[in-house]
């Protein structure tokens, strides 16, 4: 497959859950309690979406398909997207949009302060994502990019710190996102450092 | 001693257990439903006795704003399909779709310690021994969202009286079942809930006229994932204090323990009192959004005080500094 096939593939895929709330959205599928079904559904996707962005490094190494690097930037942007849907979600259903409400959550709730911080450093990346940027930015770009690691482990932290009484969820996706870090801290040889 | 009248010593292998023994029950009724459905075939149908549909019940409405409301009820459907039953499993779905794998019938209620007659009532007991009302009331869950609901029950005072509390009695316990070959989410591995699920209400709150307990609601027997066939309705507190589905009633000296405050003490109280001033670690309980709710009109209303039922209860706690006792 070639690579704007591949990234057609990856962005209609992506872009399913989205549509999937839509749908649902019309068609009163969402339930007697929308807030919780669109926060859950995007907060679920965000993750999903970031590990599978941690997943392409890993994967272009073992299978040496260097073509699936084109999909990178797709999945990060969707997983931003996502998260904005989240945080959006958050701010209409919760707090009504009033700023005041947000300072007074993120200082009473450091799960919600850990997630949206989580947000806050995806959002330099996002806007950074263009090759234009990237040429502009030079050697400092990969380590902007860096910034993913520490806004997955607090992506993590977010989850686990509101499971209530059954964690199986949230420890599935904390181990996936411990791995794929973990897998980056191996020396690699003829390698100056991947994403 | 009484050599001669030896107790023959049972086999702990020749005991039924208990699931085994209710398989059964299961197995006569089903045998006997078929032929009574074959011979009746031709006359009209009766209520159906499986006790798993809902059937309708009869009631009446009691007399008292406090015991009514105004306000939009919260659609059956919604009621019965969005509900926080975690035996069931943890999403909101869940109970609506798993449920159903909980045998409701047979079913025994033991109630039991500090009372002057111990002992146990059945599902017939339940659903034809009391005067059933209609109680509208709000059903306000400690995450922020809320709803109108009809439900069909009585006071629970009625069933404690019967069996006559004595005067050391302070509080009462409540246990929901725990069947973990019915209740998949007890299964579950990161589950860190000690099961049975465990509820309390001092005995001042159990006795007072707003506590229900409710066996139906929209004039019908409770679907299995609201709590079938009881579960407690204490509507000026947080919803999980309203457990569901209940084997014991267990009257006590000392405050018992919940299975929430267990897990998370500083996260829920004993009291648990719907309380807008009191801040929970994870939600803030300023607002509530009222079900249904809908994407572009979330239905965000102001929490009242004791749920909106400050008038009837504020006098339980005359006195406490609530932010202590939360």
């Amino acid at each position: 497959m070639g690579s704007v096939p591949l990234r057609s593939v990856v962005f209609v895929l992506c872009i399913t859950p989205f549509i999937g709330l839509v749908i649902d959205g019309l068609n009163s599928g969402l339930g007697p309690d929308p807030a919780e079904q669109v926060m859950g559904r995007s907060g679920q996707w965000a993750l999903r979406m970031l590990l599978l962005t941690l997943l392409v490094s890993p994967l272009r190494q073992w299978t040496a398909w260097s073509m699936i690097l084109s999909c990178r930037r797709i999945l990060g942007l969707f997983s931003f997207f996502y998260a904005s849907m989240h945080l959006a979600s958050f701010s209409h259903f919760y707090i009504a949009w009033q700023p005041s409400l947000l300072l007074d959550e993120l200082i009473r709730r450091p799960y919600i302060a850990a997630g949206f911080t989580a947000w806050l450093l995806m959002l330099p990346l996002a806007i950074t994502s263009s090759k234009a940027w990237q040429r502009r930015l030079r050697r400092n770009w990969r380590k902007l990019h860096r910034l993913i690691y520490p806004a997955t482990l607090l992506a993590c932290l977010h989850l686990l710190w509101q499971a209530r009484s059954d964690i199986s969820e949230s420890l599935v996706y904390t181990v996936l996102a411990a791995l794929l870090l973990a897998w980056r801290l191996i020396p690699k040889k003829g390698s100056k450092g991947t994403l | 001693m009484s050599r001669r009248f030896v107790v023959p010593k049972i086999d702990s292998s020749e005991i039924t257990p208990e699931s085994v023994y209710l398989n059964r029950r299961e197995l006569m009724r089903a045998a006997g439903l078929g032929l009574s459905t074959m011979a009746l075939a031709a006359a009209p149908l009766t209520a159906a006795s499986t006790g798993s549909a809902p059937r309708p019940l009869d009631f009446t409405s009691p007399e008292g704003e406090q015991f009514s409301s105004s306000e939009q009820k919260t659609p059956y459907a919604d009621i019965t399909a969005y509900n926080n039953f975690y035996e069931f499993g943890t999403d909101k779905d869940d109970p609506a779709r798993y449920a159903k794998e909980m045998t409701i019938d047979p079913w025994a209620v033991e109630v039991s310690g500090l009372v002057l007659k111990p002992g146990k009532l059945n599902l017939e007991d339940l659903l034809s021994g009391f005067d059933l009302e209609e109680r509208i009331y709000r059903l306000r869950c400690v995450e922020a969202w809320s709803m109108v609901v009809p439900w069909i029950g009585f006071p629970l005072a009625d069933l404690l009286q019967r069996f006559q509390p004595l005067s050391t009695a302070k509080y009462v316990e409540f246990r929901t079942l725990y069947r973990r070959s019915e209740m998949r989410g007890t299964r579950s591995f990161g589950s860190i809930i000690d099961w049975p699920y465990r509820e309390g209400l001092r005995l001042d709150e159990a006795m007072h006229p707003l506590t229900l307990i409710a066996v139906g609601l929209y004039g019908k027997t409770l679907p299995h994932q609201n709590g079938a066939p009881l579960r407690l309705v204490v509507p000026w507190k947080y919803g999980f204090k309203s457990i569901k589905s209940i084997v014991s009633i267990k009257l006590v000296d000392r405050q018992p323990a919940t299975s929430w405050q267990s897990l998370a003490p500083r996260e829920y109280g004993f009291y648990s009192n719907v309380n807008p001033a009191v801040d929970h670690p994870r939600w803030s309980q300023k607002f509530e959004r009222r079900l249904p709710s809908s994407l572009f009109r979330p239905n965000r209303i102001p929490t009242r005080m004791f749920n909106g039922y400050e008038e009837q209860v504020a006098e339980l706690y005359r006195g406490m500094d609530l932010s202590k006792y939360y």
